[in-house]
């Protein structure tokens, strides 16, 4: 790592210790456990626990309620990275070329960033109310009479609106310090090279974006799985009733209101391959971005 | 004008070649302008009709709907918010749950800094046996978001009696290597020859690490901090199945509550479920807003 | 070059005259303080040093060297040749797998670097930035436990003979090149060690302030009377600077002498091409009955010396030593052909082949460019012969 180190003594250890301590009692135990439980059946009353193999796994899945849930997160993960990534590299390939009010351009697209997922999701709630939100007045007056948390679809097209939405400046923010970081050389030798401005885009400046891009979509991934579960919480309003929700919070109500410990970690170990896979791209990505630059 | 021109330019030519060009550039501008317009009103928007509904009366948003001008009840409304016992308990003020969340905010970053810190100080400049296994079990952390052993997180919590605690509330959150990971990357683009020179003159573990290291790493410190508070501030899954005792509620988590005495009211207090939105988002946005580039710089770089 | 052959000579001769100049100047507390002429010692030893890494490659294997009472020695070699490692190792930022070094008499493998009574400029400088130059410049002693007012002297002491005073309140980031430079030698300065190193200092800054600096550090080491290594990769830094030079290759030694004498008698064709510029013509020949040959071409100007085997050799020329010369004007020497020619201001530089081999000379500017037939002519005593196989002078 450093060709030059402290030498062995105690010292590294002892600075370790605070946070190994924490990552064993606090990760390594509780992800064990979740492993352990996945294939024990356990009876909520009497604490009593029977292994039964992949049957969990198997129960879990094929329950259709399991199926439709799946069928959202997908929609719901592609939905949010298209409209997001698309409308945040818009905003960020207008707000690199503006000669004027570059900064404060900026400045109110990326604040959104520092509101909570909750608190978006209650202003979602607000803007799709039935009878107050100016939202569902333009439905309305397009002919659409929206019924959130009532309609399956008009709950999953707010929800999916109100989490892209929370997620434009993070998006910005990083489609803008890729497009600066591109040299002015660059653009300046297309600029010789080609007249047609949107082909230059396309040609040069994006494929120069690609590893932004790439690494934006994972971002927006795990975004999507698991930092919308206080979007989808507050809008369901804790009632998921009939209304779609993700592989994540199904995990949450299978586990703390349906009491099927073994059902939702056989779902939490899912999850976790799942994690486990994209954060391998992820890191595949990385290590090819440091050999780029 | 024709003084200021390029004199490498043919003069007569100039001008007519020029002005298609610029006319181009100029259209691209003003649609640059419309998108960027477009842009903040599509994020700042529904900020703005949040605050101004805020200072409306309830019956007027019942009936009206959300308001875009101002209603004039602005200091009731937050007055009341902020002062006002709720909940169950009937004890629980907007100004008790933002000092909550302060301390949350300021507790899961500056924990995350210090540990971080010191661990990847471990990792990146001793050489010690595990070194690497350390490090691997620290790594494997990033893979596994809180949300996905949310329950057994629970339950160990539980069994060490840390539930409605602010250590159970906070080290559970810290327990993940991203900043760790971040510390070690910049101690590494960090020059050999520094250590070398400190080991000349003299400077052991310790002095490397107070005269130098921490130094040296404080704009990357601030930077890390800002993010981190804000992401600290923004917890809600975790603070609302941790806190049950009221007196711990932070305002994020009080979010939840809202919704619950929401459901079954007449005329819900819309004014003041917004009013707390608001109170929500205005420090981590302040904290964003004023520290802009340093937190740009965080962001970027962390999530590298 | 006025450099004798006598190291140590040498650099008395350049104290002796260096000593009067610097009396007036303020720097007695650190002169005396570096020259405890009583003992023999040599202030540094490396004794057989062996570095093997972990994953077993070796840097350096088995040297041997001594460094002298106040003397520059200078550590030469391409990269990679181990020079910096050796340096490392002196200086305790590397660990020494077999070999003992010794510093004013006292072994130091297992010393810490910073009670090793060395000090160091890096080739980045590593000044602390987040430090004024003073706080850099008094951090080390900070640590022994120096007080403040012996601190603040020195610091003061050190500042003036280098004339950074005006910087002292300055972070590194707003100075140039040159005083970046300037502080980290400060910073080796107030420490008095017995030894000064210097790894590769001047190769980040152009070439007009290199040429300056390098002046400075040769006079300010003969003033201060301080041992010093020097480590560079450019030979010319090399024999300005030296004492004496260590050429390094792969490694081992190839050769250790004074500037003039690794010049005029380079051990080995690896020291004749490295030192020099441009580099010494190598040509392969044999020694066949009584006479020099290249290819099928005998060279008249050059009879075999006696006593040498016949074989196969590689003879070594170098480019200002040979002359050429119209066919016209002289009879003899080798034919020349004239491919090319390249112009230094002072002197120019003739490419060509002659008897089937590549050649550079280099002539005096103020002469014309010979033109018509040319031949190659040499003097026979300054002719290098190099064993074919092993490269060693015979």
């Amino acid at each position: 790592m450093k060709k030059v180190q402290f030498g062995p003594s105690w010292t590294p250890y002892l600075l370790l210790a605070p946070q190994l301590i924490i990552v064993a009692l606090f990760f390594l135990w509780p992800a064990g456990e979740a492993l352990r439980s996945s294939f024990y059946l356990e009876d909520p009353f009497f604490g009593n626990a029977t292994f039964v193999g992949f049957d969990n796994y198997v129960d879990s899945t094929s329950a259709a309620d399991y199926g439709r849930s799946a069928q959202f997160t997908a929609v719901f993960t592609v939905s949010i990275c298209v409209i997001s990534l698309g409308i945040a590299l818009a905003l960020a390939v207008s707000a690199d070329a503006v000669l004027r009010g570059k900064s404060p351009y900026k400045t109110a697209l990326m604040w959104v960033y520092a509101i909570a997922p909750p608190v978006a999701g209650l202003i979602g709630v607000m803007m799709f109310d039935q009878h107050i939100g100016p939202l569902s007045d333009f439905a309305r007056w397009l002919g659409w009479e929206m019924q959130v948390g009532v309609s399956y679809f008009d709950t999953a097209v707010a929800m999916i609106t109100v989490a892209a939405w929370k997620q434009i400046p993070v998006n910005f923010i990083f489609f803008l310090s890729g497009l600066q970081g591109i040299p002015n050389s660059l653009r300046e030798a297309a600029a010789i090279d080609c007249r047609s401005p949107a082909r230059r885009f396309w040609t040069v400046v994006f494929p120069l974006l690609a590893p932004t891009s790439f690494f934006l979509l994972v971002i927006n991934i795990t975004y999507a799985f698991f930092e919308t579960f206080g979007v989808i919480d507050v809008m369901l309003k804790g009632e998921p009733g009939n209304n779609p929700v993700t592989l994540v919070y199904k995990v949450f109500l299978d586990g703390f209101r349906g009491q099927d410990l073994g059902g939702s970690s056989a779902q939490s170990v899912i999850l976790m391959i799942a994690v486990f896979a994209l954060t391998i791209v992820q890191f595949r990505l990385i290590e090819r971005r440091v050999h780029y630059s | 004008m024709t003084a200021l021109a390029d004199p490498l330019a043919p003069a007569p030519a100039a001008p007519a070649a020029a002005r298609p060009v610029n006319r181009a550039r100029r259209r691209a501008q003003i649609l640059h302008h419309i998108v960027l317009i477009f842009g903040v009103l599509l994020m700042c928007g529904p900020m703005v009709v949040t605050f101004m509904s805020s200072t409306w009366d309830p019956v007027v948003i019942h009936s009206e709907g959300l308001q875009l001008g101002y209603g004039g009840k602005f200091l009731e409304t937050y007055e009341t918010v902020l002062l006002k016992g709720g909940g169950f308990t009937g004890e629980i003020t907007g100004t008790l749950m933002l000092w909550n969340s302060v301390l949350l905010g300021l507790g899961f970053a500056i924990g995350k800094i210090v540990i971080s810190m010191l661990a990847a100080y471990a990792i990146v400049y001793f050489r010690f046996p595990f070194a690497s296994l350390a490090f691997w079990v620290i790594f494997a952390t990033l893979l596994l978001p809180l949300e996905v052993r949310i329950l057994p997180s629970y339950e160990v919590v539980q069994r060490l009696g840390m539930l409605n605690s602010w250590s159970g509330l906070i080290l559970p959150l810290i327990a993940s290597a991203t900043a760790t990971f971040f510390f070690r990357q910049f101690f590494r683009s960090i020059p050999d020859e520094l250590l070398e020179a400190a080991r000349i003159d003299g400077a052991g573990p310790f002095r490397f690490f107070v005269d130098i290291l921490a130094p040296l790493s404080k704009t990357m410190m601030a930077a890390i901090f800002i993010i981190m508070f804000v992401v600290g501030w923004n917890q809600y899954l975790w603070p609302a199945l941790m806190t049950t005792d009221e007196s711990m509620f932070t305002i994020v988590r009080g979010i939840r509550q809202i919704l619950q005495v929401w459901i079954g009211a007449n005329i819900p207090d819309y004014n003041q479920a917004l009013a707390l939105a608001i109170l929500a988002m205005a420090p981590p946005a302040l904290v964003v807003l004023v520290f802009q580039r340093m937190f740009i710089k965080g962001l970027v770089e962390t999530e590298k | 070059m006025t450099v004798t052959l006598d190291a140590a000579a040498n650099a008395a001769a350049n104290a002796a005259v260096n000593a009067p100049a610097s009396a007036p100047a303020n720097a007695p507390v650190i002169a005396a303080a570096a020259a405890p002429a009583a003992s023999a010692e040599p202030t540094l030893v490396i004794d057989g040093a062996v570095k093997r890494y972990p994953n077993g490659a070796v840097a350096v294997r088995g040297v041997t060297i001594e460094v002298g009472q106040g003397e520059l020695v200078v550590f030469v070699g391409p990269s990679g040749c181990g020079k910096s490692t050796l340096l490392r190792m002196v200086a305790g930022l590397e660990d020494i797998t077999e070999g003992e070094i010794r510093i004013a008499g006292r072994r130091v493998n297992e010393v810490e670097p910073a009670e090793r009574d060395i000090a160091m400029v890096f080739q980045n400088y590593a000044l602390y930035p987040h430090m004024t130059v003073r706080q850099n410049l008094a951090y080390g002693l900070k640590n022994r436990g120096t007080d403040k007012a012996e601190i603040a002297r020195k610091v003061a002491e050190a500042a003036a003979m280098l004339q950074i005073e005006d910087f002292l309140d300055r972070k590194p980031s707003q100075l140039s090149g040159g005083q970046r430079q300037r502080v980290a030698m400060g910073r080796c300065i107030v420490r008095d060690p017995s030894l000064f190193l210097f790894d590769e200092p001047l190769s980040n800054l152009d070439a007009r302030l290199r040429t300056q600096m390098r002046l400075e550090i040769r006079k300010l080491q003969r003033r201060l009377k301080v041992s010093a290594i020097y480590v560079t990769h450019d030979q010319v830094e090399a024999m300005t600077l030296a004492d004496r030079i260590v050429v390094l290759n792969g490694g081992q030694v190839e050769q250790v002498g004074a500037p003039s004498e690794v010049y005029a008698r380079p051990a080995s064709t690896f020291v004749a091409a490295f030192i020099g510029a441009p580099a010494m013509n190598l040509i392969p020949a044999e020694l066949a009955g009584g006479a020099l040959r290249i290819g099928a071409e005998a060279v008249p100007f050059a009879a075999p010396p006696a006593g040498m085997a016949p074989g196969f050799v590689t003879l070594g020329l170098r480019p200002e030593k040979a002359r050429v010369v119209p066919q016209a004007e002289r009879a003899g020497g080798l034919p020349f052909t004239l491919d090319a020619v390249e112009e230094l201001g002072a002197s120019r530089l003739l490419h060509g082949r002659a008897a089937g081999a590549d050649v550079v000379t280099a002539a005096d500017a103020a002469l014309p460019i010979p033109q018509g037939p040319l031949a190659l002519h040499a003097d026979p005593a300054d002719l290098h012969f190099f064993d074919a196989v092993t490269g060693t002078r015979l």
